[in-house]
């Protein structure tokens, strides 16, 4: 094992992954790993497939319960939370770590708006006083409801999606459909995205502009963003930070010219012979 | 055989084609209808004597033909060109988005002043209210379950269990500490509520076909018990004399202080406790669908058809589904119990039998039939259901036949119930556009 320590620490720690091992039966699906992401980075982590990167985000997002070690997330205004001891849908709306899945998962017969209404779920909460102040239609609610919807607008104008807010989510075309994921994904106000390949499936155009909106939302929010990805245009374009996984351990972490040099990345991943991804 | 035989391509609808296959089915015909019908068997005495039966035969044969001549022809008429019948089903899209939009407040405004004006009507006999009371109880239930199955998707096959502890409440309380119905119906609505829930937590990680089985062994379990506990609940005897509900302290008995016809100054008529009770559960289920109607416009309402879609996706927002499942039962169990002392008090008697699984599965299917989460298609449905049996009374012994098949039908014909179709609870662009929207959308495949 050849971990490399980051070249360029920028931005404040906001997760800290520490020695996370996950143990299915007999099967290690992730063997003692430790890294870091920063806010305002993009930190992918890349590797072949069944080298246990879904299980990292599933460890993260609280599906899954950790074998052994450490979740800490420092949230800027929050404090510290250990993810591991948290449930999974505390976790997003304690700890404000958003997710998106692999194979999306939208709810397919709402809306597009409802689909976003339904992730401030609660926020409008709150403001229902449990749906007593929202049963008599007090102006509580209604404005509550109202800035629901305003910030529903706002991410559908990102994402380009605003003239299909009144579709069927489940009737968008797939392109859409991720981008629809992220967008509700951050109408949680995240501090900490984490992207399960959202470039699964798209267009090379389609992906470009996720690297548009993906770096966006790091410059413009503020937020750290995790990322799994197959699509090498995506994770050398807009990473700040890789970290390579091959069979649940980690054998790179770096910034990308780093890991695309690291011939241990490039034996266990990229193939024998160097095989640079072209883009920069 | 035929049938896939035809299927092949346009060339098979040829006249040459036709006559083939209906040459093809007169033989299938006669195969298996001179077992059936042509040879029949009969004991005499200890032997067994063999009589035939052609002409019948024969009719049943030629019944078949005709049949697959009328089948045939109308799949040719379906298959010619469809330039026209395009235009014509533009507008009949547009009319289902219309109905399922723009007119169905209008619709369900409209249905409701027609039932407060029911008793009123000259037609309106003591039989006809009654059986209307006994829809509008069905219809309250199927919209109680709505929320459990149709918005938060957990399939409930013990809903009678609060149907019963709502009407045992008001039965219990009323017999044994003399409480009166007003303060009991909203009791009767907590008791069931907190069962919702005693239900709700052991089945918090189940959907589908594992939930289906503890819910419909909890229905039984709460049968059960009514059955057996003999010194609470009077076992299979029922309880009877349960007090008739009261107008503010005005009964509607022929004699006694305080009579509602002494109050309003008019002959007694035992129709008053009719239309009265008739009014009753008309109020109890439009507060339902009233309920039901915010509630789906609420974060609450949205999480439970949220959690129908996906849970997992519920958990990743931050969306208790514990709380959201819980609310989802006590709240659809509190309308049962509301339904269930409203039960007990038209009847004036309860007792086990008239909770059975059976109950459960019409209430079930009155949602279903009438097309998940909506409310318009649980009235559609519990009509079918409800007032459909009742007509078909002149059929006799076909009555659950046709029952049955009406059901089949409805199933084979709108497979996501009669208004399948999801009305969103909250809109970006104007109404107008929504039709435009519908046709832009592809149809996604059933």
């Amino acid at each position: 094992m050849t971990a490399v320590p980051m070249t360029e620490p920028m931005g404040q720690s906001l997760l800290d992954v520490e020695h996370l091992t996950m143990r299915f039966g007999g099967l290690t699906a992730i063997d003692d790993l430790s890294f870091t992401a920063r806010r305002k980075e993009i930190t992918s982590i890349i590797g072949p497939n069944g080298a246990g990167k879904t299980t990292v985000f599933n460890c993260l997002t609280g599906f899954y319960k950790p074998t052994v070690g450490r979740l800490k997330l420092s949230h800027p205004e929050k404090g510290e939370h250990y993810l591991e001891r948290m449930d999974g849908f505390r976790i997003a709306q304690v700890a404000d770590v958003g997710r998106t899945f692999q194979n999306i998962r939208l709810f397919p017969k709402m809306t597009v708006l409802e689909n976003l209404i339904v992730a401030q779920h609660n926020v409008l909460m709150r403001a229902s006083a449990f749906a007593v102040a929202g049963l008599f239609g007090l102006a509580r609610y209604r404005d509550a409801e109202k800035a629901a919807v305003e910030k529903a607008c706002h991410w559908l104008e990102k994402v380009n999606l605003i003239e299909r807010a009144d579709w069927e989510a489940g009737n968008l075309p797939y392109g859409d459909q991720r981008r629809l994921e992220i967008a509700r994904a951050m109408c949680i106000d995240p501090v900490l995205l984490c992207l399960d390949e959202p470039a699964a499936g798209l267009n090379p155009r389609e992906s470009l502009e996720l690297n548009t909106l993906l770096t966006a939302i790091r410059d413009e929010q503020g937020i750290g963003i995790l990322l799994i990805e197959h699509d090498m245009s995506v994770v050398m374009g807009i990473s700040d930070h890789i970290v390579v996984l091959d069979h649940g351990r980690k054998i790179s972490d770096g910034d990308p010219n780093f890991v695309r040099n690291d011939p241990t990345v490039i034996k266990a991943y990229l193939g024998e012979e160097e095989e640079e991804g072209d883009h920069a | 055989m035929s049938e896939t035989k035809i299927k092949v391509g346009a060339a098979e609808t040829s006249l040459p084609a036709m006559a083939k296959d209906v040459l093809m089915t007169a033989v299938i015909a006669l195969v298996l209808a001179v077992p059936f019908i042509g040879l029949k068997s009969d004991s005499v005495g200890t032997a067994l004597e063999l009589y035939t039966r052609w002409p019948e035969m024969f009719a049943i044969i030629g019944a078949v033909l005709v049949g697959r001549v009328a089948f045939l022809l109308l799949r040719l008429r379906r298959d010619q060109p469809r330039a026209q019948s395009a235009q014509k089903r533009a507008g009949v899209k547009e009319l289902a988005a219309n109905w399922g939009g723009k007119h169905i407040v209008l619709i369900g405004v409209a249905g409701f002043a027609c039932a407060a004006l029911l008793p009123m009507m000259p037609f309106a006999s003591r039989y006809t209210v009654d059986i209307a009371t006994t829809f509008l109880i069905y219809v309250m239930l199927g919209w109680g379950l709505n929320i459990v199955v149709g918005l938060a998707g957990l399939l409930d096959l013990g809903y009678v269990a609060f149907y019963a502890v709502g009407a045992y409440s008001y039965a219990l309380l009323s017999t044994e500490l003399g409480w009166s119905f007003w303060v009991c119906l909203p009791l009767a609505g907590v008791f069931a509520a907190a069962f919702g829930v005693m239900l709700g937590f052991p089945v918090l990680r189940l959907r589908g076909d594992y939930l289906a089985i503890v819910t419909l062994g909890f229905g039984e379990i709460i049968r059960v018990v009514l059955t057996n506990w003999v010194d609470f609940t009077k076992g299979p005897n029922g309880i009877s004399g349960v007090p008739r509900p009261s107008f503010f302290g005005y009964s509607f008995s022929r004699g006694g202080e305080q009579t509602f016809h002494d109050l309003l100054g008019i002959a007694y008529s035992s129709q008053h406790r009719v239309v009265f009770l008739y009014f009753l559960i008309l109020i109890l289920a439009g507060l339902t669908n009233w309920f039901t109607l915010r509630m789906r416009k609420l974060p609450t309402g949205r999480a439970w058809e949220a959690l129908r879609e996906d849970e997992i996706a519920c958990r990743s927002l931050g969306i208790n589904p514990t709380n959201v499942k819980l609310s989802a039962f006590a709240l659809g169990a509190m309308f049962a119990g509301f339904a269930g002392s409203f039960f007990a008090t038209r009847q004036g008697f309860v007792s086990p039998e008239s909770f059975t699984f059976m109950e459960s599965a019409i209430i079930l299917a009155i949602v279903v039939l009438g097309g998940m989460g909506s409310q318009m298609g649980v009235v559609l449905a519990a009509f079918a259901l409800v007032i459909l049996p009742e007509w078909f009374r002149d059929f006799q012994q076909y009555r659950m036949f046709l029952f049955g098949a009406a059901m089949v039908l409805i199933m084979v014909l709108k497979p996501t119930g009669v208004m399948g179709r999801r009305e969103p609870t909250i809109r970006l662009h104007k109404k107008k556009d929504a039709a435009e929207d519908a046709e832009a959308q592809p149809e996604i495949a059933q």
